[in-house]
């Protein structure tokens, strides 16, 4: 009686399942890995790295398929508050991949280190279906979803070495400042639900245009500002560089990538879909920050020893190129912002994972994390230098190195809003080029000009999950320089912009 | 613009095969020095084989249109494409960075700077010469940005590794000092790019499209490209990287450094910046040309005060281009064909005088002036090779830096497109004293050098007192005159600059049709 009783009440909905093929294939690996390590004898443990990556790959091969297959936008799901389009696809795949890269680089630091393995791969596989929901998530509940679920296994990550002080700050540290952003976050997310009366960012969007009340305007940068503390953008930093630190450095690399990435796609959808209307809130709000980012995040790189913390800092700086584009999105250059903003994060993603690899592998040895023992690299060990330098010298912009279509294209979508903050903008952004340049090239001169600083010159043998890992960072570093083309496309976002009427 | 699409494979075939060697040395182990040199010069002599081949190939009568010119699709979204092709303009460039290379890497047989490890060394100079070539061949802004950016980290490195005892803060000026003028750079090609309407990056569009832009939009512009320019020129007062530069890289980057990568600053004004922005270039010509002068005085005021001889030799290089940017300052097609003329003549002459200086220190171990002397009798040769490379550089009629400065001076007297006649008259004086100027620290610079008795501490098998030797840049004193290999590396460049001298002609002739269209392009487009 009670089934017909719900049979009446309650239709099933009819599931895209394929759509949702690569979020399915997170959660059955993620149980798997769950269970198997319980059963796992402990001499075993190593091949649960393997399982993970396996996990990653495989979810990938749906997101191929719908990429292939897809063709059109498939939003029938949950109402068009799952949307799996071009935009989401490319994103995930690079979730997966940056996720499948850090598997690569954690396996021989947690082996050695004899941490929790099972247990880390099953928050890194969580934190990666967080990111991977995010990327198609259009809706605040689940966009708010998404970003706890990458979030809290994150924190837990950052303090994996328990019994290290460092970690426990990090992991504290980021664990207090992450909720507080989340409740700043949520807080705005109530105003701008209760003033347009749906969650749907469409709706949101629809609602928001003209002038706008007190409250839309506080619940606006309230969201900016709770994104803020996710992608690091002064000045709600101040948690990244002791959390860069302190964490494991396979940890830091996901955390300054994929986790940041994360927060950039979170603050793209809703500014595109929800907040456009509110231009002359966020654009300025914006502006100030990607000066301030970019500025202070390179002023302070400049004066940092060792080397983890210097790309913690450098990477805030970073994040301060990647805002740029979309504090100009209102004034008439939306799509070049939008096609900046994901090119970038796409290539930085290499070229930042590229560097941490060599950071572990060259740690491996020397059992340092100061900027000085990088001296003479590359006398015994020329393979990692030459890729480091591959690495810094594509974060600093040089082309034909991987970083320099995007700047390219964050300069451009400036120039392309014409005004003349925008300008200002620009030459901001230019002087801080140089500025960078100044710390990436002083771990290259250690790497080429300075001695070896202990004389000792056993050369360096990552084991061979690093070098499949250098390979292909520095493959996408070099070759999505050399022919942007082959990612640019994927840029061109007409369903994330149609919504705009663009 | 008029293009010839013939043997398009050319072009491209001579910049990337560079390439080709570098692959080859990846696979071949460090230890193998010789091996390394091997194939770095074999690399080199079959690109400036290429080179032969295409001036062969190179239609003299037609030196006005682009030749060779390929345009295939590379970054369709942002509208940059793969354009390439090679004018009366860029021809002297392009071939001399090839040779230049090839005799730098043949230099380098027995001439490896004291730090080693020619694997890298011989592959980074290959990059460059990627970088540089395709800098000359670039057609569109782009791929111009990209192989100018080439150059930098290669020339980064040979500074730090490879240099001098303050390498470390000379090449790291000199990264930050470009890294900054391209930064501004890339800036004003955005922007042109979007005033032209956002269609193409390509230079005949832009060309066409970008004397149409507001004369004041234009000002701004020219003034991002002057500054991206005018550090690698380097124009005074963005000209305190090269003396650092110079004075701290090996032999072999200080003469690729003076004879190639100094002269892709002075390219892009005439290749960009002029052409592309006419009112622009008008309104900043007097600014051009009165920083140009004062570059030639200061830089000629700044050898007189130089103690040492390769410092010297760099801030020559200042005064030099500031005649050259004077050349182009004037916007008459007797100016600019001076300057083009005077980057090719600078690039050899001073080219010379930085091997004959690498030459100096790898025999005296120094290069304090006033600790050499006599130079003509102990190694006679070598001082004949300094006082041929001085008289040229003094710009002595009969060699080729006489038909750099002498018609650069004289078209400052009627500088094109009314531009004030006042002004230019004045600079012309003003240069012209420049010249003297120029003749007094060269010859005083060779008298110091090589005329007199040789210093004791220099005689052959001079006896050092016990203790002495502590000090190490005085023992093993081996002082033999120019080498088989020198001779070999140098005798190229002392026919070039004696036969540019005697018959100008051959280059005037193939540049000034292209020069020609040029200035008649930049006056189409000023009202």
């Amino acid at each position: 009686m009670i089934s017909s009783l719900l049979a009446q009440a309650w239709t099933a909905p009819t599931i895209d399942w394929h759509a949702i093929a690569p979020e399915l294939v997170l959660i059955a690996g993620i149980n798997l890995v769950l269970l198997i390590d319980l059963w796992l004898d402990e001499s075993k443990k190593w091949a649960m790295a393997t399982l993970t990556g396996f996990v990653m790959l495989g979810a990938v091969i749906p997101v191929v398929t719908l990429a292939v297959l897809g063709g059109d936008v498939r939003d029938a799901i949950f109402d068009g508050r799952y949307v799996v389009d071009e935009y989401a696809l490319i994103l995930k795949a690079l979730f997966l991949l940056v996720g499948y890269v850090v598997v690569l680089l954690s396996q021989n630091e947690l082996e050695e280190g004899g941490y929790y393995q099972g247990e880390f791969y099953v928050l890194m596989l969580v934190s990666v279906l967080g990111m991977v929901m995010m990327a198609s998530s259009r809706d605040l509940l689940s966009v708010f979803v998404a970003l706890e679920l990458l979030s809290i296994p994150a924190y837990m990550m950052a303090a994996w070495r328990k019994r290290d002080v460092k970690s426990n700050e990090a992991g504290v540290k980021y664990y207090l400042l992450g909720v507080f952003a989340s409740g700043v976050l949520l807080y705005g997310m109530s105003f701008l639900y209760g003033t347009t009366g749906s969650t749907k960012l469409t709706e949101i969007g629809a609602a928001l245009s003209g002038d706008l009340t007190g409250m839309q305007v506080l619940a606006v940068v309230f969201v900016v500002a709770g994104f803020a503390f996710k992608i690091s953008a002064v000045p709600f930093h101040t948690w990244a560089p002791d959390t860069y630190e302190g964490a494991p450095t396979p940890v830091t690399a996901f955390l300054s990538v994929a986790s940041k990435s994360a927060g950039f796609v979170a603050l793209l959808t809703v500014l595109y879909l929800g907040l456009y209307g509110a231009d002359e809130v966020h654009g300025p709000f914006i502006w100030v920050m990607a000066a301030l980012t970019m500025t202070v995040g390179n002023m302070v790189a400049l004066r940092q020893t060792n080397i983890v913390r210097m790309l913690a800092y450098s990477s805030v700086s970073q994040g301060g190129f990647i805002l740029m584009p979309l504090a100009v999105m209102g004034t008439g250059a939306a799509e070049s912002s939008l096609r900046a903003v994901v090119i970038y994060l796409l290539i930085y993603a290499f070229s930042n994972l590229g560097a941490f690899a060599v950071i572990i592998a060259v740690a491996r040895k020397t059992r340092s994390g100061e900027i000085s023992s990088f001296g003479g690299l590359i006398t015994y060990a020329p393979g990692l230098g030459v890729l480091m330098t591959i690495f810094l010298a594509s974060l600093a912009g040089i082309p034909p190195l991987g970083i320099w279509i995007a700047k390219l294209q964050a300069f451009k979508a400036l120039i392309d809003a014409g005004s003349s903050s925008a300008y200002v903008l620009a030459i901001i952004a230019a002087v801080n080029t140089v500025i960078a340049a100044g710390y990436y090239m002083r771990v290259l001169r250690q790497i080429w000009m300075s001695p070896v600083p202990d004389g000792d010159t056993t050369p360096i043998s990552p084991p061979s999950s690093i070098w499949l890992a250098l390979g292909i960072t520095a493959g996408g570093t070099v070759v999505l320089g050399i022919l942007p083309g082959l990612v640019l496309r994927f840029a061109d976002l007409p369903d994330l912009t149609g919504a705009l009427g663009l | 613009m008029q293009t010839i699409t013939n043997d398009t494979w050319l072009l491209t075939v001579g910049t990337f095969l560079p390439l080709v060697g570098v692959l080859l040395m990846m696979f071949v182990p460090a230890s193998e020095e010789k091996t390394h040199k091997q194939i770095g010069i074999l690399t080199s002599a079959v690109t400036a084989a290429v080179g032969v081949y295409t001036l062969l190939r190179f239609d003299f009568d037609q030196s006005e249109k682009l030749q060779f010119f390929v345009d295939s699709e590379w970054i369709t979204v942002i509208k940059s494409n793969y354009t390439i092709g090679l004018d009366g303009i860029s021809l002297p460039l392009y071939f001399l960075s090839m040779v230049v290379t090839l005799l730098v890497m043949i230099y380098t047989w027995d001439n490896m700077p004291d730090a080693g490890n020619p694997k890298s060394f011989i592959m980074l100079m290959l990059v460059l010469q990627v970088g540089m070539a395709g800098s000359f061949i670039a057609q569109d802004l782009i791929l111009f940005f990209v192989f100018f950016e080439v150059v930098l980290l290669p020339m980064y490195f040979m500074i730090g590794v490879w240099g001098g005892d303050d390498r470390q803060y000379a090449s790291l000026k000199f990264f930050l000092y470009t890294m900054f003028g391209s930064a501004l750079m890339l800036v004003a090609f955005l922007a042109l790019f979007f005033q032209t309407g956002a269609a193409s990056f390509s230079f005949a569009h832009l060309m066409e499209a970008g004397a149409l832009i507001d004369r004041d939009v234009q000002i701004w512009i020219f003034a991002g490209m002057f500054v991206g320019f005018a550090v690698k020129v380097p124009m005074f007062p963005f000209h305190t990287w090269l003396p650092d530069a110079h004075t701290q890289a090996p032999t072999q980057g200080s003469v690729i450094l003076a004879a190639i990568l100094l002269k892709l600053g002075t390219y892009g004004f005439v290749r960009i910046a002029i052409p592309m922005l006419p009112q622009g270039a008008k309104a900043w010509a007097p600014v051009i040309g009165i920083l140009a002068v004062i570059g030639i005085i200061y830089g000629a005021l700044g050898c007189l005060a130089q103690t040492d001889m390769k410092r010297l030799i760099a801030f020559s290089s200042v005064a030099h281009m500031g005649f050259v940017m004077l050349g182009i300052s004037t916007l008459t097609d007797f100016g600019i064909n001076a300057a083009l003329f005077g980057m090719v003549a600078h690039g050899l002459i001073t080219g010379m005088l930085f091997f004959v200086a690498g030459s100096v220190k790898h025999r005296y171990h120094t290069l304090e002036i006033s600790r050499l002397s006599g130079m003509l009798i102990q190694m006679p040769r070598l001082g004949w090779i300094l006082g041929f490379a001085a008289m040229a550089s003094l710009g002595l009629p009969g060699l080729a830096g006489f038909w750099g400065e002498f018609p650069a001076i004289l078209s400052a007297y009627n500088p094109n497109f009314g531009l004030s006649e006042a002004l230019f008259r004045t600079l012309m004086v003003v240069a012209a004293i420049g010249t003297v100027f120029a003749a007094a620290y060269l010859l005083w610079l060779y008298q110091r050098t090589a005329f007199g008795r040789p210093n004791p501490e220099f005689e052959q098998g001079a006896h050092h007192p016990v203790g002495a030797g502590v000090n190490d840049e005085h023992h093993d004193v081996d002082l033999h005159d120019v080498t088989k290999i020198e001779w070999i590396a140098w005798t190229p460049f002392l026919i070039a600059i004696v036969v540019f001298g005697v018959y100008p002609q051959l280059m005037f002739g193939v540049m000034d049709p292209a020069v020609s269209l040029l200035i008649e392009r930049v006056g189409a487009g000023i009202p």
